[in-house]
C-alpha cells in the first residue's frame, strides 16, 4: 500500500504502532507539544480549530472507558470530526474479519484510526490496509504507547528530567501492555527501571524490554525509587492464580500507609487505572500527597492532542484560539 | 509404458550406489540399471544429465485436510503438491472431520488418493477416539484397512495412563505411535517460543519444557511397553538430548525435524506479526536451529518431515493470536534441505536419502524400495543445481501459507515415478 509520508518535519512519522518507533528526541517533541496543548485544556473554551475537516475513527474492538474518552476529547478539542466503531454492536461481532472492517471504514475516507484490540499486532494489520494514520491505543499484551507517553509527561512535569531517575514498576508485568511501552521508553530516556513482581507475574525475558533490575521484594526496592508505578491487578485473570489470594498480594505488594515511611519523601505514585482500592494501593496512598494518578488522566488528553496534531500534520506550530 | 531415465547420478546408500546410471522403468518396477543403456523404440526417453535419482521421497507428516476441510486442501490437491515436491509416498494425519479414527475413513483416504493417482498415501489413524485422549480408537480394524501408523497429531495425549494404554495396545500391530508432544498445562494458549520474542511482542509463551516433558514421558513409556515411539516435529536442543539418551539405552525411539524448524527461528517473528511464521510447535531459538542441524548430522534425527499444514488465506490473514497454527511444506522441502543442509555442507546426498527416503519407510513399515532391478519403481529425480525462487503462484497445494515464499533455493524435483507411473515430468505434475 502506498504510504504517504508525514510532511511535518519536527515529527516525521505516519503512525504510532509501537513506542519503539520513537527516538528520545521524538518523545520529547510530543511532550513539548503536550505542554502547549495543556494550556488549551485550561481555557474556558477548550477547543482549537487546528484539525478542522480531519476525520478520526475510534476503532475500539475491546471495551475501554478512559482511553477512549481521553482520545475522543482530544480529537474534539482539535476540531476533528469523529466516528466511533467497534464495541458490542460492531460488525466484528457479526463475524466480519478485522481486515474487512478496516477496508470498509477506510472506504469512508477517514484520516486517522485509533485502534484498541485485545490481540497483539492489530494496529500493524490496520496500517497495512489503509493510508490513514494509525495510533495504537493498546494491542493485547504488546504495547500501549499513548499510555507510556502520558506517564512520561506526568513524570517529566514532576521530576523535570529522566536522566538517572529510578522508576519501579510493581505488579502484573507479564500481562501489561503498559510495561511493553513504558519500560523501553524510560530506558531510552535514561531512567533506570526496576520491575517488582513475583516470578509468576514476570515475562520470560524482562531485560529485553529494557529493565535494569528485577526483584520480588518491594520493601527492599522502595527506598531507592523516585517513581513507584503500581499496575492494576486484573481481577478477571485471577483464575490463572499467579498468587494465592488478594490478601497475600496486598501483604507482599500492596502500597500501603505502613509502607509510606520506606519511600523517598518526593517519590511519586503512578497508576494507569482503574485502581483496585485495597489491593495494589490502599486509599490513603491512592489519594495521598505522593499520588499523581489524576494528573496522569489530565496528561492523557494533552498528550493525545499533541500526538494527533503531530501525526495529522497540523498547519503550523501555532496553536491559535 | 517403458521409460529410460538417462544420465542421472543414482544415489542409494542402501545398496552403496553413487554413480552415473541409465535406468529403465517398466510395468511398475525398475527393469535395468546400467552405466549406459541404448534407447529402443518402445521407450520414452528422459534425458536427465546433471540430475540426481534417488529412491522416492517420503513425508511421514502431512495434513491432507480431507475429509472435512477441503477448502484448505483436498486429497487431489495435497497429493499433487506432494508429487510436485518430489514425493512418492506420504503419511496423512488423522485430524480430519470426521476424525480418521475408524476404518471407513482410512478407506476413504486411500480410495481418494488412488483416484487422484499423484502419490501413495499411507493414512495414520488416530490413537484415541475423536482425538479426545480418552478412549482407544479401533486400531486393529484400521490396520486391516491400511493404517500405517497411529497418532493424535495436533494435540498431545495429556494423560500418561492413556498414553500407556495406547502403546500397550498398539504394540501387537507392529505400528509406530507418532507423538505430538505438548503438555497443555505448560503450553496453555502459548503462541510463540517463550523467551525474548514472546516478551517483546506481548504474546503468550510456548515453553520448550511444554514439549520436553512429554518427550521424556513417551520415551519412558516406550521403555515400559516396548512399543516403538516416534517423536514428531522435535524442536528443542534439550528434547534432542532426551532422544539421544533414549537411543543410547536401546529404546525404540525415533524423531523427525521439519525444514522450517531447521532453518527459521523465533527472531524471524517481528512486529509485523507474520502469521505464516506461526506453527505448532513454534519456531525456537537460533541455538535450537544449530542443535537440530547437529542432530541431523549425528543421527539423532531420523527423518525430515514437513508437517504440511495448509490453511486458507482468510484464516491466516488476521490477528496473530487468532490465526491457526501451521504452514505448508511439501513443495519446498527438498529445496530447503538441499540448500540449507547439503549445499551448506552439513550433510551429503547419501545422508539426505537416509533422512527423506530410507528412514521414513522404516518408520511407516512400508516397502523399502531401492535403485536396483526388480525394485518397485518409486524414484525421485531432482536437479541439484537448479536455482529457483519460491512463489505462491507455482504451487499445487490449495493453500499458500508458506514462510518460504520469496526464498531463493537450490535444487528442484524434476521427475517422479510412483510405482512406475510418471507423476511429475520436467517439474510439471501429470494429470
Amino acid at each position: 500500500m502506498n504510504r504517504a509520508a508525514n510532511k511535518n518535519k519536527v515529527f516525521d512519522h505516519k503512525d504510532l504502532l509501537s513506542i519503539d518507533e520513537l527516538s528520545a528526541e521524538d518523545i520529547m517533541t510530543v511532550l513539548n507539544y503536550a505542554k502547549m496543548f495543556e494550556e488549551v485544556n485550561e481555557r474556558t473554551i477548550k477547543k482549537v480549530p487546528a484539525l478542522r475537516g480531519k476525520t478520526v475513527c475510534n476503532l475500539f474492538l475491546e471495551p475501554s472507558t478512559r482511553t477512549r474518552g481521553s482520545f475522543e476529547l482530544a480529537e474534539k478539542r482539535l476540531s476533528c470530526d469523529t466516528v466511533n466503531a467497534g464495541g458490542s454492536a460492531s460488525s466484528t461481532v457479526k463475524g466480519e474479519s478485522l481486515v474487512d472492517t478496516i477496508k470498509t471504514l477506510d472506504s469512508m475516507k477517514v484520516d486517522m484510526f485509533i485502534v484498541r484490540h485485545k490481540y497483539a499486532g492489530t494496529p500493524y494489520i490496520v496500517s497495512q490496509h489503509t493510508n490513514a494514520a494509525v495510533i495504537d491505543a493498546g494491542d493485547g499484551k504488546h504495547q500501549h504507547p499513548t499510555q507510556a507517553l502520558l506517564d512520561l509527561y506526568t513524570i517529566w512535569k514532576k521530576k523535570g528530567s529522566f536522566d538517572g531517575l529510578k522508576v519501579g514498576i510493581v505488579g502484573d508485568i507479564v500481562h501489561s501492555r503498559v510495561c511493553g511501552s513504558l519500560v523501553p521508553a524510560l530506558a531510552k530516556l535514561g531512567a533506570e527501571v526496576t520491575l517488582i513482581a513475583p516470578a509468576t507475574m514476570l515475562p520470560a525475558c524482562p531485560e529485553v524490554l529494557g529493565a535494569a533490575h528485577v526483584t520480588a521484594n518491594l520493601d527492599e526496592a522502595l527506598p531507592d525509587l523516585d517513581v513507584v508505578y503500581m499496575l492494576r491487578i486484573q481481577m478477571e485473570r485471577l483464575e490463572e492464580a499467579p498468587f494465592p489470594s488478594l490478601r497475600e498480594y496486598h501483604l507482599l505488594y500492596g502500597l500501603t500507609k505502613e509502607r509510606e515511611p520506606l519511600m523517598k519523601q518526593d517519590a511519586i505514585i503512578c497508576h494507569p487505572g482503574p485502581i483496585n482500592r485495597g489491593v495494589e494501593l490502599d486509599s490513603y496512598m491512592a489519594d495521598g500527597s505522593h499520588s499523581v494518578i489524576t494528573d496522569q488522566v489530565f496528561s492523557g488528553v494533552c498528550v493525545r492532542m499533541a500526538l494527533i496534531y503531530l501525526l495529522l500534520g497540523g498547519a503550523n506550530d501555532e496553536i491559535s484560539a | 509404458m517403458k521409460y529410460l531415465l538417462k544420465g542421472v547420478r543414482a544415489v542409494d546408500p542402501a545398496i552403496g550406489l553413487d554413480v552415473q546410471r541409465d535406468i529403465v522403468i517398466e510395468d511398475g518396477v525398475i527393469a535395468q540399471v546400467e552405466a549406459s543403456i541404448a534407447p529402443t523404440e518402445d521407450m520414452i526417453v528422459l534425458e536427465r544429465e546433471g540430475c540426481v535419482a534417488i529412491p522416492g521421497l517420503v513425508d511421514v507428516h502431512v495434513h491432507l485436510r480431507d475429509p472435512g476441510f477441503e477448502y484448505k486442501e483436498a486429497i487431489e490437491t495435497g497429493t499433487a503438491a506432494a508429487a510436485h515436491g518430489g514425493f512418492t509416498d506420504i503419511c496423512s494425519m488423522a485430524n480430519t472431520n470426521p476424525v480418521t479414527d475408524e476404518a471407513a475413513i482410512i478407506d476413504y483416504v486411500i480410495d481418494k488418493a488412488n483416484e487422484a493417482g499423484h502419490c501413495t498415501v499411507h493414512p495414520a489413524g488416530a490413537c484415541t477416539k475423536g482425538l479426545a485422549g480418552e478412549s482407544l480408537a479401533e486400531m486393529g480394524d484400521m490396520v486391516a484397512h491400511g493404517a500405517a501408523a497411529f497418532t493424535d497429531d495436533g494435540r498431545g495425549i495429556q494423560d500418561a495412563g492413556m498414553m500407556r494404554r495406547v502403546m500397550d495396545y498398539a504394540k501387537m500391530f507392529d505400528k509406530v505411535i507418532m507423538s505430538h508432544c505438548q503438555d497443555d498445562g505448560l503450553v496453555g494458549k502459548g503462541q510463540v517460543n517463550e523467551g525474548p520474542v514472546s516478551t517483546k511482542l506481548g504474546l503468550a509463551g510456548w515453553p520448550a519444557a511444554g514439549e520436553e516433558v512429554q518427550i521424556q514421558r513417551d520415551i519412558v513409556l516406550s521403555e515400559l511397553t516396548g512399543c516403538p515411539i516416534h517423536i514428531q516435529h522435535l524442536t528443542t536442543a534439550h528434547g534432542l538430548d532426551l532422544v539421544r539418551d533414549g537411543k543410547a539405552r536401546g529404546v525404540a525411539v525415533t524423531c523427525e525435524a521439519t525444514p522450517h524448524h531447521l532453518v527459521l527461528c523465533d527472531e524471524d517473528i517481528t512486529t509485523t506479526y507474520d502469521t505464516n511464521l506461526k506453527m505448532n510447535p513454534p519456531l525456537r531459538s537460533k541455538a535450537d536451529n544449530a542443535a537440530l542441524i547437529e542432530a541431523v548430522k549425528d543421527g539423532t534425527v531420523d527423518v525430515i518431515a514437513t508437517d504440511h499444514a495448509p490453511h486458507a488465506a482468510f484464516e491466516k490473514e488476521r490477528e496473530f493470536e487468532l490465526a491457526p497454527f501451521g504452514i505448508t511444506g511439501l513443495e519446498t522441502s527438498l529445496g530447503i534441505v538441499n540448500t540449507y543442509l547439503v549445499e551448506a555442507g552439513h550433510i551429503d546426498l547419501n545422508r539426505m536419502v537416509e533422512l527423506m527416503c530410507i528412514n521414513p519407510r522404516k518408520i511407516l513399515r512400508i516397502e523399502q524400495v531401492t535403485l536396483e532391478p526388480g525394485s518397485t519403481a518409486d524414484i525421485t529425480v531432482f536437479d541439484p543445481a537448479a536455482k529457483w525462487t519460491v512463489e505462491a503462484d507455482g504451487m499445487y497445494s490449495k493453500s499458500q501459507n508458506s514462510p518460504f515464499i520469496g526464498f531463493e533455493l537450490i535444487g528442484k524435483p524434476t521427475d517422479v515415478f510412483c510405482k512406475g507411473k510418471l507423476t511429475l515430468e520436467d517439474g510439471v505434475v501429470t494429470a
